[in-house]
């Protein structure tokens, strides 16, 4: 019989970091301890505890990353809570790669560029911008817009103050919705803070995040003089074949699973405003 | 062509019984007005091509309503995956109608695509179809407005009523092979099918639905359609309780679940329909909150969306069944008409 798609493989979460009170990266490798299969930032992997359900999450690690991938999750449903129950040397099952990438070797190449975050909207960001840091020679400057309701739901915090904020080619700038002791950085939403920041206009800018801060930033972005052929985003909708065939991630005559999850706003704006 | 007596038909199913696993139309009890249904072939069951056409239709056959995909087996933190597929066994669906081979080409074009889905292909590389030109549509028909011919259904082998006779005409390979296996089949000339051809074409004349118009629809009137403000009062009554979705052969939607069975997993998918609020429900939100979204997304999939992915091809077969199972009368002949009359 023919390999199918739908029937999983196993994996192994090997490391556990609590990120924020609700976000917990996993690490997960195949049972022979390599990458169960590679990707390119942005695309998505079908993770399942049985018994439990099955659900799309990013990759947030970097295909750069040669040993393992990592996926940030945030305890918001039934799978993700029992996905936060696990312990090292907990196997999961996996399947993927799903869906088009960011086109980091075509469109983005060359370019400078803007990523505007919130909240776990991060994590399939961080894919990029940890493959553009890899392979920086083919990038120009990075400039990281990174906000999230509180100083404790920044996720990747160490990573972005030890490794982002030292790299010499990329700028981070963070904000978070309240004041809060012990906080001397921004203060406020991420739409507002984008259009104090005014970022430089020739950026492809690559954003994730709660809908309501996306439908925002981007009509700043827009006020600023963005075009929105130069934006991309990426989406997230119920699915459960990742394939194009279940049905689900249907808009209009595209599929999330497989003509997404990475969209620029100039095809966006063409389809009906489902998601 | 082929031909047999009407009287011994049987003869030939219990040929094909033989090697084969044989599901016919057969009436459902003894109410003619309940449809007939699809059965397995026994001696003792009789087929009714006089039978209007199945309740359900013959999606089953290649993509049935619930399906074991894969058996876990879990132990602690580990898992065991099991492929429980196998080579699907040979069988044979006689007296489809023209409709319902026509939504094959429409499913087969979502499940072959690549990547392929492998439990359907299974079961499409082993059916064979053989289906019965009808001499008897009802007035819920309009399978011709999608360019479907009742008179010439598709399929592996075509089979024409015609009084006491029944002549087979085989269209493939596989349509081929299986009426050599008939040895009691009787030659007969190349066109002896054109006398009920013609009569079958004066019947779907009259057919009442036979000029509905197509022309609103198609990929290239997304947003418009989209759009439209019809939608509010054609989705008001609508109760979502899917039967339209259940009953159409186009409908391929489907959910995945695992049942635990204190022994293992099973993971299973089975039909699912966008007429359901949960069917898009996330814990971050819903996309299509009320049944307005909910109603307008399966009569734009099937009449813009995916038109828009094939071609210009609709995603309906003009079966009816809609018509007659929608516990609020509402169907896409409706939805189909009244959108028509913002076009004009």
């Amino acid at each position: 019989m023919r390999e199918e798609m739908l029937i999983p493989k196993i994996g192994v979460v090997t490391d556990i970091r609590i990120d924020t009170p609700d976000v917990k990266t996993f690490r997960v490798v195949g049972l022979d301890g390599k990458k169960v299969f590679e990707h390119m930032p942005g695309q998505c992997a079908m993770l399942s505890i049985p018994g439990v359900g099955e659900g799309m999450f990013s990759i947030t690690s970097s295909p750069t990353n040669t040993e393992f991938m990592e996926f940030s999750i945030k305890k918001c449903g039934c799978l993700t809570s029992w996905l936060h129950m696990m312990e090292v040397g907990q196997q999961v099952t996996i399947r993927g790669p799903y869906g088009k990438n960011f086109p980091v070797e075509t469109e983005l190449k060359g370019k400078n560029l803007l990523f505007i975050a919130g909240g776990i909207g991060l994590a399939p960001l961080r894919s990029v911008i940890n493959y553009c840091r890899d392979k920086h020679e083919n990038y120009g400057s990075l400039h990281i817009v990174y906000g999230s309701r509180s100083a404790d739901d920044l996720v990747d915090y160490q990573e972005i103050l030890n490794e982002w904020m030292t790299d010499e080619n990329v700028h981070v700038d963070l904000t978070i919705d309240r004041p809060q002791e012990g906080w001397d950085g921004h203060v406020g939403f991420i739409p507002s803070y984008v259009e104090e920041l005014k970022p430089d206009l020739d950026r492809t800018v690559l954003i994730c995040g709660p809908p309501i801060m996306i439908k925002f930033t981007l009509e700043g972005l827009k006020k600023l003089g963005f075009q929105e052929s130069q934006v991309y985003t990426t989406m997230e909708l119920r699915m459960k074949c990742g394939i194009g065939k279940c049905g689900r991630c249907n808009i209009g005559d595209k599929y999330v699973c497989k003509d997404g999850p990475v969209f620029r706003f100039d095809e966006l704006s063409e389809l009906p405003n489902e998601y | 062509m082929k031909k047999i007596a009407y009287s011994n038909l049987d003869v030939c199913f219990a040929a094909i019984a033989k090697t084969k696993t044989l599901y016919l139309p057969m009436a459902d009890g003894v109410d003619e007005k309940r449809g007939a249904k699809y059965t397995k072939w026994t001696p003792e069951v009789t087929y009714t091509a006089d039978a209007v056409n199945t309740v359900r239709s013959a999606k089953d056959f290649f993509f049935p309503q619930v399906e074991r995909m894969t058996n876990f087996k879990v132990d602690g933190k580990k898992i065991e995956i099991e492929d429980i597929r196998k080579e699907c066994e040979d069988f044979v669906v006689f007296g489809v109608r023209a409709c319902d081979a026509a939504s094959f080409d429409i499913l087969d074009s979502v499940y072959l695509a690549e990547p392929i889905d492998s439990y359907y292909q299974n079961r499409r590389e082993h059916g064979v179809v053989v289906t019965m030109a009808c001499t008897k549509p009802s007035e819920t028909c309009f399978c011709s407005v999608f360019g479907i011919d009742a008179a010439r259904p598709a399929g592996d082998v075509t089979c024409w009523r015609d009084g006491d006779l029944v002549l087979l005409q085989a269209n493939t390979e596989k349509g081929e092979a299986l009426l050599l296996e008939l040895p009691m089949l009787e030659d007969t000339a190349e066109n002896a099918a054109d006398k009920v051809i013609a009569s079958i074409e004066t019947m779907l004349e009259k057919l009442p639905l036979k000029d509905l118009s197509t022309d609103a629809f198609g990929g290239d009137k997304l947003m418009k359609l989209f759009d439209s403000e019809k939608w509010a009062d054609l989705s008001e009554a609508c109760l979502g309780c899917g039967t339209c979705t259940f009953v159409c052969p186009t409908c391929q939607c489907y959910d995945i679940r695992d049942y635990d069975t204190g022994h293992g997993v099973q993971r299973f998918r089975c039909w699912d329909s966008c007429m359901y609020w949960e069917f898009t429900k996330t814990a971050g939100g819903q996309p299509r909150p009320t049944q307005l979204e909910r109603f307008r997304q399966r009569f734009m999939h099937k009449l813009v969306y995916y038109p828009a992915n094939n071609d210009g091809k609709f995603g309906c077969v003009g079966c009816g069944r809609c018509m007659k199972s929608c516990p609020i009368s509402m169907n896409i002949v409706k939805v189909m008409k009244t959108l028509e009359e913002e076009h004009e």
